[in-house]
């Protein structure tokens, strides 16, 4: 057993409004540059709809992914790699910029300086990629809130999945307008398939924390990983030549502040906390020969931070105390584990996605009350979690691979905690048998309510601070430990034969949090 | 020999080796962020499905071409009992194939580059020095085969001049003479070629340098720890704001 720690995120799906906030503040800390303009690390998709990039989901087209060999073994959907590595002048599968739109601007200018006339001015959609006038087609958003109809609709590669009758459903449900939203960052998987697919090795998942990230440095713009992941999470900047993804906002992780998408996320219906998993078993648990028992594969990888032997495996692999705490008190590992009722995206893709998904509940309550039941009443809503409006096929095909039991477990204790709790608010006698219904307790059941609709900011987001002081100490231990060749002038390590002010790193951050505490409290 | 002459075979070899070395050395220590192939697929994809694999993998058979040819001695082909006739049919036969595939590809990457309006906006002063040097390397290579296969001019064995030239070089006893004795196609071209080389660490041509091979024997997942010494609070401070040392 080798205990690794793993950031990961919890949605639940039941609070998102579908604002985009998460995606604007995303965008303003790190893709509002030339190259980029058209990358979302955070986006905020509605379902039923194509996605951004459109049709990302359509594994049969875009190649993204893991599958399983017939003889058991891993092998990237894309291909060999040497197949890959002769592909490279021109990958078979890379995404064009119209997969995900064109970023253009307005000539607003015109607004000002057009000579005085019959007509009022307009300010022109132009192309930020040529500069010419063009006509905006399509967007990241373009089929938000089930803008542009059926027509846009049909084309979701989830519906096409799913049986004709199922298909119906959903169109027949669409005069009712129903939808959710499904907001998105890169899942920083166990088993990353745009770190596999890298062939300059720039891209690596930390050892520490377990987020994926590309090395700048490094990178050549290969663009494997563009196509390699099955999410198209990870984006190729035109202007620099290199890829560019989420990185879980680390330089805030690390001083302990939750990322910039939680952080001012307004339906607060983001969860950050540490995973302990067994790294050994990743690759195991990502080759299961039925796509259906991937998720229990995963749940199965993650391990308990309060058994002692748990604990003594991540002591010895040098995971600090402060960070075996924070893992014990995370909530992303009650949600996905304890209480099972936070589920991977996609977990068909085998990449181990570590960004879980509570699926959305709220339509059933209304549809409920409207035909004259009582919405909250245990026994209705049991009743009616499988006449849901949103087929519970659809939720499966995102959440369980298709497994429609899986997602009916976890609405079913979404929906007993909603009558467990509407008894104790209103003053009458709880009932014990209505979470003993799902398999859980009083107990547990409240502790579940607590977590998801009080939810405090240090709640919501346990964050452990990295460890800058390791870093103090290796610092001094070069400066005072004592050399054969202390007194002698080696000049700067870094300065080079051609000097120092060419080729600086570009700083992160300014200062750390302990840094910035200690200037304060000094001066 | 004229003294120009000798620089063009004796003094620019050597300026074109080293000016390729120091500047890779050079760009890959200060510029790592910009070594990169700066691929312009995302704009377009499907001329450069043609056109990318035609000329890259054209552009590699030349190169093997031309280790064979440069570095092989004719002395030991000759023992090999390979006659000279079989051996110029086979260069030609190959080197030709490879030669318009290479000028077909490079011709449609840069029609592309022209025609779509994305590809050209983002192609730079220095793409557009480099097509040049390296168009009239490959025409004038393509040139020069010609003229070796007695299409254009007289027949020439270039095995008898700018081999052993190139081997001088490489071996440090340069001898301008050997290729002097050769058409005016192999001429131009050794000049074209060694100015690319001169040119080529400061171009989007490094990315050849970057080729993948050790992707085929690494692990899967690449596990990295956090570089603490650049992280933070903790990085290098700049010149004239070095921190006090005590």
């Amino acid at each position: 057993m080798k205990v690794m720690a793993q950031m990961g995120m919890v949605m639940n799906l039941d609070k998102c409004i579908g604002c985009h906030t998460c995606s604007v503040t995303c965008k303003q800390a790190w893709t509002n540059r030339t190259g980029l303009e058209y990358a979302w690390f955070n986006n905020v998709e509605t379902r039923p709809g194509q996605g951004y990039p459109r049709g990302y989901e359509d594994q049969a087209k875009a190649k993204g992914g893991w599958v399983r060999t017939s003889k058991g073994r891993l092998r990237l959907k894309a291909g060999s790699r040497i197949s890959r590595l002769i592909s490279i002048f021109s990958n078979p599968k890379m995404l064009n910029i119209k997969d995900y739109y064109e970023p253009w601007t307005y000539e607003y200018d015109n607004l000002i300086t057009a000579p005085l006339g019959q007509q009022t001015p307009v300010a022109r959609p132009k192309s930020l990629l040529t500069g010419k006038p063009m006509k905006i087609e399509w967007s990241a958003n373009w089929d938000d809130d089930l803008g542009g109809g059926p027509e846009n609709i049909e084309k979701d590669p989830i519906l096409k999945k799913l049986a004709e009758d199922v298909t119906t459903k959903v169109k027949l449900a669409f005069e009712e307008t129903f939808m959710f939203y499904l907001p998105r960052i890169c899942e920083h998987c166990l088993n990353p398939a745009c770190v596999a697919a890298c062939p300059s090795g720039a891209m690596y998942k930390r050892a520490e924390d377990g987020i994926v990230l590309v090395d700048q440095q490094q990178c050549r713009g290969w663009r494997m990983c563009v196509s390699a992941c099955p999410y198209k999470k990870v984006y190729f900047n035109h202007k620099t030549g290199k890829a560019e993804k989420c990185t879980l906002c680390y330089p805030r992780l690390e001083i302990g502040l939750p990322t910039v998408c939680s952080e001012t996320c307004v339906g607060r219906l983001r969860y950050l906390g540490l995973f302990l998993y067994d790294a050994d078993r990743v690759t195991e648990a990502a080759s299961v020969e039925n796509e259906q028992d991937l998720y229990q594969a995963q749940l199965d990888l993650l391990l308990d931070p309060n058994d002692p032997e748990v604990l003594k495996a991540a002591r010895a692999e040098g995971i600090p105390e402060d960070w075996l705490v924070a893992a014990q008190n995370s909530p992303v590992y009650k949600l996905a584990k304890v209480y099972k009722i936070a589920l991977p995206l996609h977990p068909e893709y085998r990449t181990m996605p570590m960004v879980w998904y509570v699926p959305p509940l709220s339509p059933i309550v209304d549809v409920l009350t409207e035909t004259g039941h009582d919405g909250e009443d245990a026994g209705n809503l049991f009743g009616a979690i499988d006449a849901l409006r949103i087929p519970l096929a659809y939720l499966a095909e995102l959440f369980s691979a298709g497994d429609k039991e899986v997602v009916e477990g976890t609405l079913r204790k979404l929906s007993a905690m909603r009558s467990y709790m509407r008894d104790i608010n209103l003053g009458r006698t709880p009932r014990p048998e209505i979470p003993a219904a799902v398999g859980m307790d009083q107990e547990s059941i409240y502790e579940m309510y607590r977590l998801l609709a009080i939810a405090k900011h240090e709640d919501r987001y346990v964050v452990p601070a990295a460890h800058a002081e390791q870093a103090e100490d290796l610092e001094r231990m070069g400066q005072n430990m004592g050399c054969s060749l202390d007194g002698v002038n080696l000049g700067d390590a870094n300065a080079g034969p051609f000097g120092q002010s060419s080729g600086n790193p570009v700083p992160v951050t300014i200062e750390n949090f302990n840094i910035m505490k200690a200037r304060q409290s000094n001066e | 020999m004229s003294s120009i002459d000798v620089l063009l075979w004796s003094v620019l070899p050597y300026f074109a080796i080293s000016s390729f070395t120091i500047g890779l050395m050079w760009r890959f220590k200060y510029d790592k962020f910009n070594w990169t192939t700066r691929s312009s697929q995302l704009y377009e994809g499907k001329l450069l499905r043609i056109a990318g694999p035609l000329f890259h993998l054209g552009l590699f058979a030349v190169i093997g071409g031309h280790i064979v040819g440069l570095l092989v001695p004719q002395s030991f082909t000759d023992s090999l009992g390979l006659s000279h006739e079989a051996y110029h049919l086979g260069a030609i036969s190959m080197g030709g194939a490879a030669g318009v595939a290479t000028l077909l590809g490079i011709g449609l990457l840069i029609y592309r580059r022209r025609t779509t309006a994305m590809v050209f906006v983002e192609t730079t002063k220095n793409d557009k020095g480099m097509y040049i040097f390296l168009v009239a390397t490959l025409l004038a290579g393509s040139a020069a085969t010609l003229s070796s296969a007695g299409i254009i001019g007289k027949e020439h064995n270039y095995r008898e001049t700018v081999a052993p030239w190139v081997r001088s070089i490489l071996t440090f006893r340069p001898d301008g003479e050997l290729i002097m004795a050769s058409p005016l196609a192999f001429r131009i071209h050794a000049i074209t070629a060694m100015v690319l080389f001169v040119v080529w660490p400061f171009t989007r041509l490094v990315h050849s340098l970057s080729a993948p091979i050790g992707y085929l024997f690494r692990p899967s997942i690449v596990y990295r720890t956090r570089d603490v010494r650049s992280s933070a609070g903790n990085r290098r401070s700049r010149q004239g704001w070095e921190r006090v040392k005590y």
